[in-house]
């Protein structure tokens, strides 16, 4: 390996020259961070600023670039040098942008720019260049589980893409539930007629695509590996196993519909005339285009028939679904327009308490207004079988009456549950889940247990908003009813992002690099076994289940199954896991860095560990909206607030910090850390730290987490502000000096 | 410049000795200093007003304004209809709209225009205009402000679209919640507007003055309210309905609600008319109940 | 075309026709009657209403109502009589209901079958407006106004003029009343040839509603 040698490069542009005292940071490089080169340029993030620093690291050999400049989300094009290792010490948001431009703050601005340069010298110092995962698969097949309209077209879409699929069905049939419906939600304009579900057309593409091999009757009885390198047995019925190796995997496991049973106040199960919305996607397929729908007691023709919207739905009562399905409301539309296209004078009612059409169901909903079907808004509270058919009561929400209808059918909109398997987190051991019902759908063979984490009313997913399809397990994506309620068109929109997300993972994978979020990210964990004392904290932490054990029970880290965001770092109690270029010591080594003045200086330093994902940025935001912060504060950006390590924490303290604030994303059911539990488990972490101060006879004020949202630019410097009047108040660290 | 001509359709209540014949003098005064002919449609007939529904249904609503269009065609013909009165121009419009969507209506309506040998008259296409579109959009804004002589400096207007110049049609593209077009007259004849004026688009109540006063009432006491909280000299505004019911019932609002109100109500062919250089005779100042002393200073300067 | 023609059942059946299906019999016999089912019960109207709070039942209601099938309710209203004609409803409306109209024909159908409350101040205002310019061809504020105090008896009416003697006094002085307007009041030319008209609008209007011969429902 070359010797290391330091460049560290200045620049003076946006304003930087006329704040701060560059030859004196330019001193700090040379003489502090030991820099062998150290350069100013009046503009460094332009071509001629760019080729100096390239000819520097061709002629002179600079192999450790620190650029003293803006931030490090600023600029990133010009100044990635893919063979050297680079640190930002930023100048313009992290100083001149948040400090008042007056005389009196002048010394301490030009504090704070000579540690971030100081920081960033002793940052780059520790990083080496990553090299990428070499324990790689190259397998780029697509193993699709579920053959219904989500599989099916996620199956043609990888194809379609390139990618060999392998289609797993447990039944002896494709199609799922839309093989059982008479007609769909129309996807095409004008959006105001029932039309054909199109799923014999898709079963038919899947069939003869050669791209596509499928396996009917069959499910997986067990997986393991990682993008890239998985392997799945997939048994039959009979037993027969058949070991097929994937790069990734798409779970489309669909839903199974609400047990109506569980609605008697509702009427169901009561008379035959009282029935979901299922059953009458088989009435109205008996009846087909010629006969006229009949009623199950007396095969009579309906002529009336009442839809109950969200039976069992959107409700807090135990037993129900407390969330909406969001297919029933266009379903229930499509329904009643099969009896008004067949006779228009069959009254047909919908009774809902907000009727919510997605997609162009706006356009379908007034389609059938003009053809008659009456909309009324109310509560229904029961139903009462009769000999035949059956009365709704109803509370009336517009008239405010307590009123009823008579009907020969009612029809109750019940909702979907997923086909999301185990609930891996609420189980005490892979033996014993809680759910003795529930029948893994992946059969995984990961040590977090067999199906994927569930995020909310047991749906497979990581976030809703943020990153659909994405798995708590890194190359399984979810798509379809499994993920979040939704209808036909909605699922086949679903399993394309799923097959996209499958594909990124596969490529990135055989590269040896992160999939996401830190898409293309080259470095990825390892761990000193010397050291470890196998405590599994890292096993159990990962939010991904990337780590298990191997057979003397030490970590056994799947690369390619790692989302890179350092929460086993975190964890490690004895610091034995690190990443090339982010490590105990590129954190640890900027902390020690910070010249720490003189207890009788009265100048208190407070140091930030801020999320790089929302807590930094919104930083750089308050910094272009020019609002001022604390000149005490020292920043470091970190992966994720999960991969802070306490010894980061103690180090501070005893070199004499005089505070430290940790700034992560919102945790908890809402959460918004990009790492599902990162800043989860920091919380946790931290609240235990107190035990620690208690030690060092330190006040309880000295460390400080909060939750920040990327919208906080003006909360956030407010936030700091009164961290330092708290600091100030508490004194200073007694510890200085030491 | 060749005077741009135009079928003109005054109104019931522009007449002569009617409620909003001032209105009628101003717009006399306004248009010959911005060279617009106006041809009165000889015969004309009451449009049915927003009250005529109830007894007069549909049809026979139908059958006044056809009968304009029709005599309008007949006798100014391939000139644009333009009225003064929001429900003059409405009602017509409507009528037109509703005759061009229902064939069965079109057919019932000529059919009635026989009484009078109108029915080949009747055109479906002939443009039904206020004559605020026809100052904006014919005339433009820059082509109001060349004759101003006299800028009305100094005085605050709060302009009160109302209703039915504004809804359901609309003028010049403008929003229904905040058309500006009255401002812009305001700002373009030297006057301050008070652009944010929060009663803009509030309802005067209608022909619902005269049968339900005391609602009505309410409404005119909070659009007058309003225009004094936000430091207004004057209401300016371009409806004879407004105009009266905004002016006239101060008295009666201040009775009721022991206010002093005394709020100018003027119409925007006035403010333009002194602007012009008009006399207050010639602007209709005389006719205004709550005398616009501020633009009578101007106008006898 | 002559659908409705050939049938021509007295008033009161066409009522006992439509009882079960009120909402048809709005589409068949309201002006832009057939929106009514397209309402999504948003409530804008209601909101948007200048005189909202005056009505018993507001737009959002009524059209509910008309479903539900609550016809002697809807039609014995006197809440679409508020309808000041603002057009505020018709321009929020997210589903484009002409609500004003619809208010209107109900209006206008309630006082044709002589159900509409009779007392009603604007119903009687409605009244006393057509005749008015039915007659000239143009409207005479001064007839008008005097026929409205004295809508509801000499003795009010006197007590009425009064109390807006001043205003009237005021308009005068404006020349904004004609007080010879009374027997110099100049209507069309051919007021006749639009009485014909208008009468015959209304025949062809009734004939296609069903409601008979050209002769209004009296009111009760």
């Amino acid at each position: 390996m070359t010797e290391p040698k330091l460049g560290a490069y200045i620049c003076k542009g946006c304003g930087i020259s006329e704040r701060l005292n560059c030859d004196q940071l330019a001193q700090v490089a040379s003489s502090e961070g030991k820099a062998a080169v150290v350069r100013q340029h009046p503009f460094l993030c332009s071509a001629a600023g760019v080729e100096m620093i390239r000819s520097d690291m061709a002629g002179q050999g600079i192999n450790q670039v620190v650029i003293a400049a803006c931030s490090r989300r600023a600029k990133t094009e010009a100044f990635a040098f893919d063979t050297v290792t680079t640190s930002r010490a930023n100048l313009r948001e992290g100083v001149i942008w948040i400090r008042p431009d007056h005389e009196d703050n002048q010394e301490t601005t030009q504090e704070m720019a000579a540690d971030y340069v100081r920081m960033a010298c002793a940052e780059v110092q520790q990083m080496r260049q990553p090299g990428g995962n070499t324990e790689t698969g190259v397998n780029k097949q697509i193993l699709v589980v579920g053959g219904g309209i989500s599989g099916l077209t996620a199956a043609l879409e990888s194809a379609a893409a390139g990618y060999h699929v392998l289609l797993v069905e447990k039944s002896a049939a494709l199609g799922g539930w839309a093989s059982k419906l008479y007609r769909s939600i129309p996807t095409r304009e004008p959006y105001a007629d029932p039309q054909d579900t199109g799923v014999e057309l898709l079963i038919h593409r899947v069939q003869t695509d050669p791209q596509i091999t499928v396996y009917l009757n069959s499910y997986c009885n067990r997986t393991s590996g990682a993008p890239g390198q998985f392997s799945i047995d997939i048994s039959t019925e009979s037993g027969a196993t058949h070991t097929v190796n994937a790069g990734a995997i798409i779970q489309a496991s669909g839903f199974t519909r609400y047990d109506a049973s569980q609605l008697p106040e509702l009427g169901y199960g009561q008379s035959p005339d009282i029935i979901d919305q299922a059953e009458l996607e088989r009435l109205a397929s008996a009846a087909g285009t010629e006969g006229s729908i009949v009623r199950p007691s007396d095969q009579a023709e309906v002529k009336a028939v009442v839809f109950v919207q969200c039976a069992g739905q959107r409700s807090n009562q135990p037993g129900h679904l407390p969330y909406c399905s969001g297919f029933c409301c266009n379903a229930a539309i499509k329904q009643a327009m099969y009896f008004k296209d067949n006779n228009p004078s069959v009254d047909t009612v919908i009774l809902y308490t907000d009727l919510r059409t997605p997609g162009n169901g706006e356009d379908f909903y007034r389609s059938a207004q003009r053809k008659g079907i009456t909309f009324s808004k109310g509560k229904v509270t029961s139903v009462v079988p009769g000999k035949q058919g059956a009365e709704v009561f109803f509370d009336d929400l517009i008239l405010d009456t307590q009123t009823s209808i008579q009907a020969d059918l009612v029809v109750l909109a019940t909702g979907q549950i997923a086909n999301a398997g185990i609930d891996v987190e609420h189980v005490t051991s892979a033996e014993e889940p809680t759910d003795k019902t529930a029948i893994s759908v992946l059969n995984l063979s990961y040590r977090q247990g067999p199906d994927v984490p569930q995020l909310k009313h047991g749906f497979a997913d990581s976030h809703f908003i943020c990153f659909p399809y994405e798995t708590r397990r890194t190359g399984i994506y979810a798509c379809g009813p499994v993920r979040r309620p939704m209808d036909m068109a909605q699922a086949r929109i679903d399993a394309t992002g799923a097959a996209l997300k499958a594909i990124q993972a596969v490529e990135n994978a055989v590269l040896g690099r992160a999939a996401h979020p830190r898409s293309g990210d080259l470095s990825f964990p390892s761990f000193r076994k010397e050291g470890c004392t196998q405590c599994k904290r890292c096993t159990v932490e990962c939010p991904f289940g990337a780590i298990d054990e191997d057979e003397n029970r030490y970590p056994l880290f799947n690369e390619s199954r790692c989302r890179r965001c350092g929460t086993c770092m975190g964890a490690c109690p004895v610091r034995v896991i690190s990443f090339q270029n982010y490590s105990v010591d590129t954190v640890g080594q900027q902390i020690k860095h910070v010249e720490i003045p003189d207890e009788m200086d009265e100048k208190p330093r407070i140091l930030i560990l801020a999320c790089e994902n929302d807590a930094y940025p919104a930083l750089d935001m308050a910094a272009h909206n020019r609002l001022s912060y604390s000149a005490w504060v020292r920043v470091i950006p970190v992966r994720c607030l999960g991969s802070v390590n306490t010894i980061w924490i103690t180090d501070a303290l005893n070199s004499g910090y005089d505070g430290i604030m940790l700034l992560g994303c919102k945790k908890g059911d809402n959460y918004q850390c990009h790492f599902v539990k990162g800043s989860e488990v920091a919380h946790d972490r931290m609240s235990k730290i107190s035990d620690t101060l208690e030690q060092l006879q330190l006040e309880k004020e000295r460390v400080a987490i909060h939750e920040v949202e990327i919208t906080d630019i003006q909360r956030l410097p407010a936030l700091i502000n009164d961290y330092a009047d708290v600091i100030e108040k508490i004194g200073m660290n007694p510890f200085k000096g030491f | 410049m060749a005077k741009k001509e135009y079928s003109y359709f005054p109104g019931c209540s522009s007449v002569r000795s009617a409620s909003a014949s001032n209105y009628m003098v101003s717009v006399n005064t306004m248009c010959e200093k911005l060279e617009i002919a106006l041809n009165e449609i000889p015969d004309w007939n009451c449009c049915g007003a927003s009250i005529g529904y109830a007894e007069g249904g549909e049809l026979p609503r139908h059958v006044l304004n056809a009968r304009n269009i029709a005599l309008s065609g007949k006798h100014n013909p391939g000139q644009d209809i333009v009225a003064t009165c929001a429900a003059c121009w409405l009602g017509t419009r409507e009528t037109q709209e509703r005759l061009n969507e229902d064939p069965d209506m079109l057919t019932d309506t000529r059919t009635v225009l026989q009484e009078g040998n109108l029915q080949d008259y009747y055109s479906q296409n002939i443009p039904v205009r206020h004559m605020v579109e026809v100052m904006i959009e014919d005339i433009g804004y820059e082509g109001l402000a060349k004759p101003v002589v006299k800028p009305l400096k100094g005085i605050k207007f709060a302009g009160y679209v109302g209703c039915q110049t504004n809804r359901p049609f609309g003028i010049d593209g403008e929003s229904f919640e905040n058309p500006r077009y009255l401002d812009k007259m305001v700002e373009i004849v030297g006057g301050e507007a008070i652009t944010d004026y929060e009663k803009k688009v509030t309802c005067c109540g209608g022909a619902l003055a005269f049968s339900e006063p005391e609602k009505s009432q309410k409404q005119i006491h909070d659009i007058v309210e309003a225009a004094y909280d936000q430091g207004a000299d004057m209401i300016v505004t371009p409806c004879p309905v407004c105009q009266m019911n905004v002016e006239v019932y101060q008295g009666q609002i201040n009775k009721r609600y022991g206010t002093n109100f005394s709020m100018p109500v003027t119409y925007y062919s006035q403010i333009l008319a002194v602007a012009y250089g008009s006399t207050g005779k010639e602007a209709g100042l005389k006719g205004n109940i709550i005398r616009a002393k501020a633009l009578e200073k101007i106008a006898n300067k | 075309m002559e659908k409705s023609a050939s049938k021509q059942p007295p008033p009161t059946t066409t009522a006992e026709k439509y009882r079960n299906n009120f909402l048809r019999e709005v589409e068949d016999n309201v002006e832009e009657g057939e929106w009514v089912k397209m309402c999504i019960q948003c409530g804008v109207c209601s909101g948007s209403c200048p005189l909202g709070s005056a009505w018993e039942h507001p737009p959002q209601e009524l059209f509910m109502m008309i479903r539900a099938g609550q016809r002697e309710q809807v039609l014995r209203s006197d809440s679409m009589w508020m309808c000041t004609s603002c057009y505020n409803c018709i321009v929020r409306c997210p589903r484009q209901l002409p609500i004003t109209h619809i208010m209107h024909g109900l209006a206008n159908y309630a006082h044709r079958l002589g159900i509409a409350p009779a007392q009603n101040p604007t119903r009687r205002f409605a009244k006393i407006f057509w005749d008015n310019i039915a007659h000239s061809g143009r409207v005479n504020e001064l007839l008008l106004s005097i026929k409205l105090y004295f809508m509801n008896g000499f003795g009010e009416g006197i007590r009425m003029a009064y109390h807006m003697a001043g205003m009237g006094f005021a308009m005068f002085k404006t020349g904004r009343l004609d007080p010879f307007g009374l027997f110099m009041h100049k209507g069309i030319d051919n007021a006749k040839e639009l009485q014909t008209m208008l009468t015959k609008a209304r025949e062809i209007e009734d004939r296609r509603r069903g409601l008979g011969l050209g002769v209004a429902v009296k009111a009760d």
